[in-house]
């Protein structure tokens, strides 16, 4: 690889890795109240085909990434009913909305007389800045070229870092995780504080989605986000349940996405390795990585939040 | 205790329940009971284990929702639908469980569900208002740390502040010295004055009477979830109290005869064992425990004594030192290895390390025995034998309050216990080691337990006492060992010691250094 390839990596990283940032903060903060939704493939997939009609419908960006991030939050509205209130296995749960998600976007996507499939965006996210500082080599591309959710999703990490570590709500939201008999003890509201969480969890992953169908490929097609839903989930662990590392743990797996497609073009003999095993690379760093992370004595510095998957009832002993 | 013109006794009433009835799967934990709580008094809650008491503590503070009945606060009608709701008017309770989140700090955990305005967490004015608190009321706390570093004595103090931040007028102490050493309840029980004093009222759940005859002003008793009457606690003996709690005389056994003890079926030799964070907390232990005998070991909670049974039973492997169950060389073998060596262990932990909290009492009355007849043919369990062993121990032993197909983690605590020294019990053991076996246990479940304990010694086990309870130990060892920071500071026979003398060896002063 030469130096433009490895910047062209780089900048792509940023695309690929932009979806996976709104789903894993996004469960980062569902994990934190100690509810397990592992429905992230569903929502985004939901999130994902209303988007892309919610701008096809008005050609509005912005509108489309609303109705997103509204559907996403109502599918993981479903999933914090049957584990907060009815106290039902979230695994199980999660599981169904992932199943029922996907199969609702796909139909969602073909219904109609006029069915979304096949059809391009009307509009897309374009790179903010042109010309000027977004020509400067190297740092400019790389900080200046993307286009606006890629900031809004380090503004997200952010807000979402300051939030869980600087604020009373945020302290709320992780007693609540950790040990929700206490944090009920003190006055907190266990059921409200999970119930926002899991929504606000939601309405993320479904801006996730949305990013694949209005900015990274913008047109609908059946199976336009991959399995980034299963990764978010994956890449919790790997951020250590903290939104800042989120940021770098999703750019590490896009990059890897990356390098696979660039592998198979770099000819001999590269490209004597069959696609399905480089499309593995990202999955296998992946697994890799949360076995160096989760082995020995660094687990318990991981700080999974302990109460994670129980469910929560005041009068139980 | 002054309030402004109380007219009559109605307003001078903090809390007052009426008719309050709370049933869980069907067993009545509290049954139409009333209770009323003046301004500015200490009041004690007494009752056997399961009689109800925190049940009722839990209703005042929110917790639980009552089936039926009126709660009024200040003479007014009140409903708590949580904690919150009693916070905010004022009512605050310390579980028996604390209700600490432990990764968090101290002053985050005064901060949490506080209702103060602002979004952001200003950590270091929150450390500062927190160590303010801790002065003020004598109670001194390092604000930083976090609740998991803490002694359980300290998180008490925690608790308490906690509760004091939060300006509560009523507090609630659901039997709050279990965990306390004798020095930590007498200043527990300056702060509960100090509280009175300012007009608060306190509530005060025991099993020790001498604590309750101490620093109570009124006290309630509950049986089977009913109120069995109250009285001002200057009129009543402990004695007289004691019989209202279980309806007949109890007197607590002691050991009284001195039986030469037969050979040695525990050697301990220059033990080492590491602590839950990896630095060495027992130091070099050596001692032997002989058949017919028991040995207690004094020392304030967290001195070693978790470690050293862990390491005694295989649960964590020692890393220095010998082991011998009678001849057997167990130091590092598997804990299955310790169990048909002949020991049989007692945990402080009753839930978790000692019973399966989410398997029926039967099933866990067999957790050890599980794989001998009658329990097992060859490699199938036998259904019918769980059931018939398991009714025999329950009724031998006489555990209460077992349901059928429910878990056992719904008994209380005096039930649990006495489920799990009987499987222990059963086992058969050369050694039996006891933590901490009474601890909140009331009189009669304590008595049982008592009895128990020394019909193993007069059957010819040797017993392992560990307890920080001094009367419960100076009653039944024959011989005691004091220990400290990890190491046996001081060892007597029973009749050579007093309360004072294993005071000052626990509060690690050698023996050659007292005067
Ligand atoms: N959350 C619960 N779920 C099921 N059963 C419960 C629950 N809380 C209490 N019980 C049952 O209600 C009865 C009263 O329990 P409670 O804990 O109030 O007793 P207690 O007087 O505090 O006893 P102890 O001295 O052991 O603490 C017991 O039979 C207990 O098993
Ligand atoms: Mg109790």
């Amino acid at each position: 690889m030469n130096d433009t390839q490895l910047i062209l990596t780089m900048f792509a990283a940023v695309g690929l890795g932009t979806p996976l940032i709104f789903a894993t903060v996004g469960e980062i903060i569902t994990e934190r109240a100690g509810i397990l939704n592992l429905g992230v493939q569903g929502m985004m997939l939901i999130g994902a085909v209303t988007g892309f009609w919610g701008t096809f419908q008005t050609g509005n960006l912005v509108f489309g990434v609303v109705i997103a991030m509204v559907c996403g939050a109502a599918l993981s509205a479903v999933h914090a009913f049957t584990s907060i209130t009815l106290r039902v296995n979230q695994i199980v749960s999660g599981l169904a909305l992932a199943l029922f998600g996907s199969g609702l976007a796909s139909f969602l996507g073909r219904a109609g007389s006029e069915p979304l499939v096949g059809h391009p965006s009307r509009a897309q996210f374009e790179p903010i800045f042109t010309g000027g500082i977004a020509d400067i080599p190297i740092v400019g591309p790389l900080l200046f070229g993307h286009d606006p959710l890629v900031y809004l999703s380090w503004l997200v990490a952010g807000a979402a870092s300051y939030y869980l570590f600087r604020t009373r709500m945020g302290l709320s939201l992780r007693a609540v995780g950790e040990d929700p008999a206490s944090a009920e003890a003190a006055g907190v509201h266990v059921s409200k504080v999970r119930y926002v969480h899991v929504l606000i969890g939601g309405a993320l992953a479904g801006l996730g989605g949305a990013y694949f169908s209005l900015a990274l490929t913008p047109t609908w097609q059946d199976d336009p986000i991959g399995a980034a839903g299963w990764i978010a989930i994956a890449l919790v662990i790997l951020a250590s349940w903290r939104p800042w590392r989120a940021v770098f743990a999703a750019y590490l797996f896009g990059a890897a996405e990356r390098v696979q497609f660039t592998l198979q073009t770099l000819g001999e003999p590269w490209s004597d390795i069959p696609s399905t095993l480089l499309a593995m690379l990202p999955f296998i760093l992946a697994i890799i990585a949360m076995i160096v992370l989760t082995s020995g004595k660094r687990a318990r510095l991981l700080g999974a939040p302990s109460a994670l998957g129980v469910p929560y009832f005041r009068e139980q002993r | 205790m002054t309030t402004d013109a109380p007219t009559d006794a109605e307003t001078d009433l903090a809390v007052e329940l009426r008719n309050v009835d709370k049933a869980f799967y069907g067993v009545k934990a509290n049954d139409n009971v009333n209770f009323r709580l003046a301004r500015g008094e200490v009041h004690a809650l007494l009752g056997e284990n399961g009689a109800g008491k925190s049940t009722l503590c839990s209703i005042l503070a929110g917790l639980y929702r009552p089936d039926a009945g009126e709660m009024f606060l200040n003479g007014a009608p009140t409903v708590f639908k949580s904690p919150k709701d009693a916070l905010a008017s004022g009512v605050g309770m310390i579980y028996q469980h604390f209700r600490l989140v432990p990764n968090l700090t101290v002053a985050e955990n005064f901060a949490l569900g506080h209702p103060s305005t602002g979004i952001r967490l200003d950590q270091k004015k929150l450390q500062e208002e927190a160590a303010e608190l801790g002065d003020r009321y004598g109670l001194p706390i390092d604000p930083s740390a976090r609740i998991w570093q803490l002694s359980v004595g300290e998180q008490q103090r925690v608790e308490i502040l906690k509760l004091l931040y939060r300006n509560v007028d009523v507090l609630i102490l659901d039997e709050p010295t279990a965990v306390l050493t004798p020095q930590e309840s007498k200043q527990l029980f300056k702060t509960m004055r100090q509280m009175a004093d300012e007009g608060r009222s306190v509530i005060f759940v025991s099993h020790k009477l001498r604590e309750v005859k101490e620093v109570s002003d009124s006290v309630t008793v509950l049986r089977h979830g009913r109120n069995v009457g109250g009285v001002a606690t200057a009129d009543a003996e402990a004695e007289d109290l004691a019989r209202m709690m279980v309806g007949r005389d109890l007197v607590l056994p002691a050991r009284t005869d001195t039986t030469q003890p037969g050979s040695v079926v525990l050697a301990v030799t220059d033990l080492r064992v590491e602590g839950d964070r990896g630095l060495e907390v027992v130091s070099g232990v050596s001692f032997e425990v002989r058949a017919g005998e028991i040995v207690g070991i004094a020392g304030v909670s967290g001195n070693g004594q978790r470690e050293l049974a862990l390491g005694l039973n295989g649960l964590r492997t020692p890393t220095a030192g010998r082991v011998f169950i009678t001849n057997f060389d167990v130091t590092k073998a598997s804990v299955l290895a310790h169990i048909y060596a002949g020991m049989s262990y007692v945990p402080q932990n009753r839930l978790g390390v000692g019973l399966a909290p989410g398997l029926t009492t039967e099933e866990n009355l067999a957790l050890k025995a599980f794989r001998q007849p009658p329990y097992s043919r060859g490699r199938r369990l036998v259904p019918s034998a769980f059931r018939s062993e398991g009714a025999r121990q329950i009724e031998q032993y006489d555990v209460r309050g077992v349901r059928p197909g429910l878990p056992i983690r719904l008994l209380s605590g005096g039930n649990l216990q006495k489920a799990l020294i009987a499987r222990e019990i059963e086992m058969g053991p050369k050694v039996l080691i006891l933590h901490s076996p009474t601890r909140g246990l009331d009189v009669g479940a304590t008595q049982t337990v008592r009895q128990l304990a020394l019909a193993e010694r007069a059957r010819g086990v040797g017993v392992l006492l560990i307890s920080e309870d001094l009367d419960e130990l100076l009653a039944l060892s024959d011989r005691l060992l004091v220990m400290y920071e990890g190491e046996i500071v001081g060892q007597m026979n029973t009749e050579d010691a007093t309360a004072e003398r294993l005071g000052l060896l626990m509060a690690g002063k050698r023996q050659g250094e007292q005067t």
